[in-house]
């Protein structure tokens, strides 16, 4: 099984360390793992965008030309990228920066709205890692106590950074749930 | 060191093998996108007691990589398509003087500032020497980060073998990624030539003489180019790396080597034809007697620049009825899977 996800966003929303986390959490489970970013001068107000690959085979290129799971965090991301997600593919979008109407009906989509979510624990820089509650809830890509290690070598001994993504993870989890 | 599979970044990886290979010197000058090797080394070489020297150019710092090479030490520079550039005077005259070192080129688009995206367009440089003068480097194109850290222990090994400078030609793409690879000690290999000709004082012993200056052609500088073209000739019948998939009774083979190779792989794997890939590895020597070996009719190379390796690819096919076909994308693009499906369909009506 090849899952091929893309995760996209502002620069500073957190888009290139959930793909690493979500990647790292994969091979902690002993799978293999690419993760591929955008470098270049868009990183500074246009989207930054990952490109994870997660594969317990040998993984080929890189590059996904079709995700089955796109993350968008902005509306410039979101039209970049939904025109390329496979059909039954899954979308997150958070809804509190996309307020338009997502006119493709041949994927599922999942809404988060990550401002309001991330007040609850009066920290915005938790939006990544909520939505990453949210796609643990959603498939079963890896398993959460990965993602809590994955976090724990990502944020080295910051244990205060450690517990607030603990309680993210679970926001995004309950609100799915929820929903 | 475990075999467990770890998360790693390609450049970050370069360095972490280079240490553990027994880089003893190294020196660079930032550029993107292949600037997290130099801040790993920057890091690293000191925490192990080695010397790092951030140069003020990149032609400071290929020639300190000569003087110390000249010493004896493994010495390794690094840096992406315009500073491997400005380095090419100083890369001549390592050859030119028989001396080891490795050299790292994580290419970017050009000519000129061109971008910081991954690209190819540095193969003719690579594989043509580069600077001034007849002479050969080794050049290696891993395509993966797993290959990044095992040829890059290799590159020492082979430049201390043949006393020549190895380039690991690599791409920005190979350098940003992370991918899971398997960390694993270094062996040194036991035949390798102890450096007698090393510079390192010469109390109690000849001098030694490393130069490049042969001021008379007929009985100093011809011998000499023909000396190192004997190097060049050991080392073609020696080292021809390459990987090979479903090559056996293709209807087509691809042609395509780093990067672009692995979108190969996902294109023989959905295709419903008897796609093969033949992926050089040693850029130079070009894998020439494997390739003229496939008993296939029809080539297509795929590459990251306007048509530089389909040279090498025809040379090893030349004098055969094989068709070589081309995909070329600069300018930092990587092809597409839908269109190397369009280009076999089309050679294959």
């Amino acid at each position: 099984m090849k899952t091929q996800i893309i995760v996209a966003g502002f620069g500073g929303q957190g888009v290139l360390t959930l793909g690493v986390i979500l990647a790292n959490a994969a091979v902690l489970e002993d799978k293999n793992a690419t993760w591929l970013p955008s470098y270049g001068p868009e990183m500074r107000g246009g989207t930054a965008n990952c490109h994870v690959i997660i594969s317990e085979e040998d993984i080929g290129s890189a590059v996904i030309s079709q995700p089955d799971i796109l993350i968008a965090f902005n509306h410039p991301s979101l039209e970049k990228f939904l025109p390329r997600l496979k059909k039954n593919g899954l979308l997150i979008i958070n809804s509190s920066l996309i307020k338009e109407e997502i006119i493709r009906k041949d994927i599922k989509l999942v809404s988060l709205p990550l401002v309001e979510l991330a007040a609850k624990i009066q920290n915005q820089k938790t939006i990544n890692i909520i939505a990453m509650g949210a796609l643990l809830e959603l498939t079963e890509l890896v398993k959460t106590s990965s993602v809590v290690d994955s976090i724990k070598q990502n944020f080295k001994d910051k244990q205060d950074i450690i517990e607030l993504n603990k309680k993210a993870l679970e926001l995004g989890r309950e609100h799915v749930k929820k929903n | 060191m475990t075999n467990k599979k770890v998360l790693k970044k390609g450049n970050h990886v370069i360095g972490a093998a280079a240490i553990e290979a027994g880089c003893e010197f190294y020196a660079g000058y930032p550029i993107t996108p292949q600037n997290e090797l130099t801040e790993y080394m920057a890091k690293h070489m000191v925490l192990n007691k080695r010397p790092f020297v951030q140069a003020e150019s990149e032609v400071s710092a290929i020639n300190m990589v000569f003087g110390a090479s000249a010493a004896g030490a493994r010495a390794m520079t690094s840096s992406s398509s315009p500073g491997i550039s400005l380095k090419q005077e100083g890369i001549s005259y390592i050859a030119g003087a028989n001396l080891p070192c490795v050299i790292v080129n994580m290419v970017r688009g050009g000519p000129g500032l061109g971008n910081i995206a991954g690209a190819q367009s540095d193969y003719f440089q690579a594989t043509r020497g580069g600077g001034h003068g007849d002479y050969r480097l080794i050049v290696l194109g891993p395509n993966s980060v797993q290959e990044l850290y095992d040829y890059t222990m290799k590159s020492f090994d082979l430049a201390d073998k043949y006393r020549i400078p190895v380039m690991i030609l690599g791409d920005g793409y190979l350098g940003q990624m992370m991918e899971s690879l398997t960390l694993h000690k270094y062996a040194k290999p036991k035949n390798l030539p102890k450096k007698t000709w090393a510079l390192t004082g010469c109390k109690g012993r000849n001098p030694n003489v490393i130069k490049t200056l042969y001021l008379t052609p007929e009985d100093a500088l011809e011998k000499h180019n023909l000396e190192l073209n004997v190097k060049y000739e050991k080392i073609k019948k020696e080292l021809q790396l390459f990987e090979t998939i479903n090559v056996q009774n293709a209807e087509l083979v691809i042609v395509a080597y780093g990067t672009v190779s692995r979108v190969v792989k996902n294109v023989i794997e959905s295709s419903d034809k008897k796609i093969g890939l033949f992926r050089p590895i040693s850029l130079w020597p070009f894998p020439e007697n494997a390739l003229r070996n496939l008993k296939c009719k029809k080539f297509l190379v795929v590459e990251m620049s306007l048509g530089q390796m389909v040279e090498d690819v025809k040379l090893s096919l030349f004098g055969t009825d094989a068709s070589v076909d081309l995909i070329a994308r600069p300018g930092g693009m990587i092809p597409t899977e839908e269109e190397i499906h369009k280009k076999i369909k089309l050679m294959l009506k």
